[in-house]
C-alpha cells in the first residue's frame, strides 16, 4: 500500500533519470507528497528527503514499473495517472506544477527498469507474488549437491538432470499460457495424474527452454492418449519407445534441428524435449527399467528421442499435412518406435529401384512377422530421387507399402523429409504392435 | 534457506521423500554381521563383546572400522560390507 501524492521510480544508472535529478527536488518542495524509489542507489537523487530504498525491488514489481522514470500519481490507494519517461507536460499535469526542468528537453525516453531485467520478474514474482506450487517441496542440506541430490532421489535417467528449483519452474511455466494446475491426463504405470505443473518440473529436468515446453505438453498429450498404449510400450520385452516428430513453423522457431546428424547429439531442443516426455513417463508413471519397463534391450533412443522434419523444400508435403493438420499449425507426432536401421543406395536414379531397395529393408522390420508400422526419413539426396520423377508423398507411401509386401500397413506408413544434404540414404524406424491391440501414431497440435 | 536449496518433486508424489530404512531380518540365523568400529572411544569393546556373543550363537562375524570417527566411512568400506554382510551393527558413541 502506498501512500497518496507522487511517487517516482527511478535509478541512478539511467541518463533520463539523473537528467531530471534537479526536477525531483522541484517536486519534493511542491504541495504533493513526494516519494522516490530509487532502484540501485538510496543516495539518489541528492537533495530529496525520505527516498526509499528499492534495491530489492520490490516497491517497482507491486507498482508493475516497466520504464525509469515513471512519475505515478496516487490517491485514495489509487493510482489515477502515470507518466512514463519524461514528459514536461503530462509531469506538470500529474503534479499540478508549472515550471518544471527549466532548460531539460521538453521530453526524453527513459531506461528499463531493473525489474523486467531478464530473469528478474520470475524472481520477484516468487518472492512477493504469492505463486504457490502444489508440488511438494523437498529441501537440499547445505552442502548437498543438488544434482547429487536429484540423484539419490531417482529421478534421473543416468544422466545429470538441472536441479528443478522453483524459479526455474515458474520461468518454465511462463513458456505456456495454460494453467499449472490443468490436467493433462494420467501417466502410466501408476495412472497419476500429471498437471502442466509436474510437466514443467519434468522439462526443467530435462533441460528445456520455456519456449520448448509447449511441444512438451503436446508430446505428452499424444503419449497420453489411450490409442497410443503407453503402458504397454514401456512394458513390453521389445526394443519400442515414444519417437517424438516436430512438424510445422514451430521447428525453426526454437532451434529444432532436421539436417545433418537429425537423430544423433548436439541439439538442445531435439535432446531436451524428447528427455522431458522419457523423465514424465519416468517421475510421474513411476516407468522404470526393471520395474515396469521390461525391455530387454532397449536402445538409446530410450534416453532422448526427438526430432524435426524439414520443410526447406516447398515440393514436400509435410507430415502434418498428411496426418490430417493444416500447414499452418505445428504438431508433434508420436511413433513406438525401435532403433534405426540405415539403409543406403547409391545405385538407384529412379524411384521404383530405390522403393524396391527400401521395401526389401521394411518387409524384415515388422513386428514379431505382423503387419506392422514404420517411421521412415528420406534425406534431401534420396527424396530427390522422388521430386525428380514427380512423385508425391502419396504415391511415395503407396509404393513403399507394396514394396514391404504388405509389411507395413499404409495407415502407420509415416513418411519424414529430413537429414543433412549429403548421403544417400533412407532411415527406417520399426513399429510395435498396432491397431486394437497396440499402438498407433498419435499428433497433437502444439498450442501456447 | 536459499532459492536452489529447495527443488519441487517431479513425481507423483506416491511414495514419502525420503527413504525407509530395509525392514530388520526376523533371525540372524544363517546371516553374516558385519560389526562397524567407527573408531570412538571404547566402541571396539562393545563391538567385540557383542561378536563373541553372536559367535556362541554360530553366527558368522566380521570386523570392520572406519580411518577416523570424524570423517564419513571411505565408499569402499561400505562396498565392502554390503558384499560380504547381510546386517551391520555399527557403534555410534563413546
Amino acid at each position: 500500500m502506498h501512500a497518496d501524492g507522487l511517487i517516482l521510480v527511478a535509478k541512478r544508472e539511467c541518463p533520463t533519470c539523473a537528467m531530471v535529478e534537479p526536477v525531483m527536488r522541484q517536486l519534493a518542495a511542491g504541495s504533493l507528497p513526494f516519494t522516490v524509489y530509487s532502484q540501485d542507489d538510496p543516495a539518489f537523487p541528492a537533495g530529496v528527503a525520505g527516498v526509499i530504498d528499492d534495491r530489492e525491488l520490490e516497491h517497482s514489481w507491486r507498482l508493475g514499473i516497466e520504464t525509469v522514470p515513471t512519475l505515478l500519481c496516487l490517491q485514495g490507494g489509487r493510482e489515477t495517472g502515470r507518466a512514463v519517461g519524461w514528459h514536461r507536460s503530462e509531469w506538470e499535469d500529474l503534479s499540478g506544477s508549472g515550471g518544471l526542468g527549466a532548460g531539460l528537453p521538453d521530453s526524453r525516453p527513459g531506461c528499463g527498469s531493473r525489474s523486467v531485467e531478464p530473469g528478474v520478474p520470475e524472481r520477484l514474482a516468487l518472492r512477493y507474488g504469492g505463486v504457490r506450487f502444489d508440488s511438494r517441496a523437498i529441501r537440499v542440506a547445505e552442502d548437498e549437491d543438488p544434482v547429487e541430490a536429484c540423484y539419490d532421489r531417482g529421478w534421473s535417467d543416468g544422466l545429470p538432470v538441472v536441479p528443478p528449483t522453483e524459479l526455474r519452474v515458474l520461468r518454465m511455466l511462463k513458456g505456456t499460457s495454460r494453467s499449472p494446475a490443468e490436467v493433462l491426463g494420467a501417466v502410466p504405470p501408476a495412472l497419476a495424474s500429471c498437471t502442466i505443473e509436474k510437466a514443467a518440473v519434468n522439462a526443467v529436468m530435462a533441460g528445456c527452454r520455456p519456449e520448448y515446453f509447449p511441444a512438451v505438453l503436446a508430446a505428452i498429450e499424444a503419449a497420453l492418449d489411450p490409442a497410443f498404449a503407453l503402458h504397454g510400450v514401456l512394458a513390453t520385452t521389445d526394443f519400442a519407445s515414444p519417437v517424438v516428430v516436430v512438424s510445422g513453423p514451430v521447428a525453426r522457431r526454437i532451434g529444432m534441428n532436421c539436417g545433418v546428424n537429425v537423430l544423433g547429439q548436439g541439439h538442445r531442443a531435439n535432446a531436451t524435449i524428447g528427455r522431458a516426455l522419457q523423465l514424465v513417463v519416468r517421475n510421474v508413471g513411476g516407468g522404470r527399467p526393471g520395474g515396469v519397463d521390461r525391455s530387454t534391450l532397449g536402445h538409446p533412443g530410450k534416453y532422448t528421442y526427438c526430432f524435426a522434419e524439414d520443410e526447406s523444400d516447398e515440393d514436400w508435403e509435410p507430415l502434418r499435412v498428411d496426418r490430417g493438420f493444416s500447414r499452418d499449425v505445428s504438431t508433434v507426432t508420436l511413433f513406438a518406435g525401435g532403433g534405426v536401421h540405415g539403409i543406403w543406395d547409391e545405385r538407384a536414379r529412379a524411384p521404383e529401384a530405390l522403393v524396391e531397395r527400401i521395401g526389401e529393408w521394411l518387409a524384415r522390420i515388422g513386428f514379431l512377422g505382423n503387419p506392422a508400422h514404420a517411421l521412415v526419413l528420406i534425406t534431401p539426396e534420396h527424396y530427390r530421387i522422388y521430386r525428380e520423377a514427380g512423385w508425391t508423398r502419396a504415391r511415395i507411401k503407396a509404393a513403399l507399402a507394396e514394396a514391404s509386401g504388405g509389411k507395413i500397413l499404409i495407415e502407420g506408413l509415416l513418411l519424414v523429409r529430413a537429414g543433412g544434404p549429403a548421403g544417400l540414404l533412407t532411415a527406417a524406424i520399426g513399429g510395435w504392435s498396432v491397431g486394437e491391440r497396440g499402438s498407433n501414431p498419435i499428433t497433437r497440435e502444439i498450442g501456447t | 534457506m536459499s532459492e536452489s536449496e529447495r527443488l519441487l518433486d517431479p513425481t507423483s508424489e506416491l511414495e514419502p521423500p525420503s527413504r525407509e530404512p530395509v525392514a530388520l531380518p526376523a533371525s540372524l540365523d544363517g546371516l553374516t554381521v558385519g560389526l562397524l568400529d567407527i573408531t570412538k572411544a571404547k566402541g571396539d569393546l562393545f563391538l567385540d563383546q557383542l561378536g563373541l556373543r553372536l559367535a556362541e550363537r554360530g553366527i558368522t562375524v566380521r570386523h570392520y572400522a572406519k580411518l577416523t570417527s570424524a570423517k564419513p566411512a571411505a565408499p569402499e568400506v561400505g562396498q565392502t560390507i554390503a558384499e560380504e554382510c547381510d546386517v551391520v551393527v555399527e557403534a555410534l558413541a563413546d
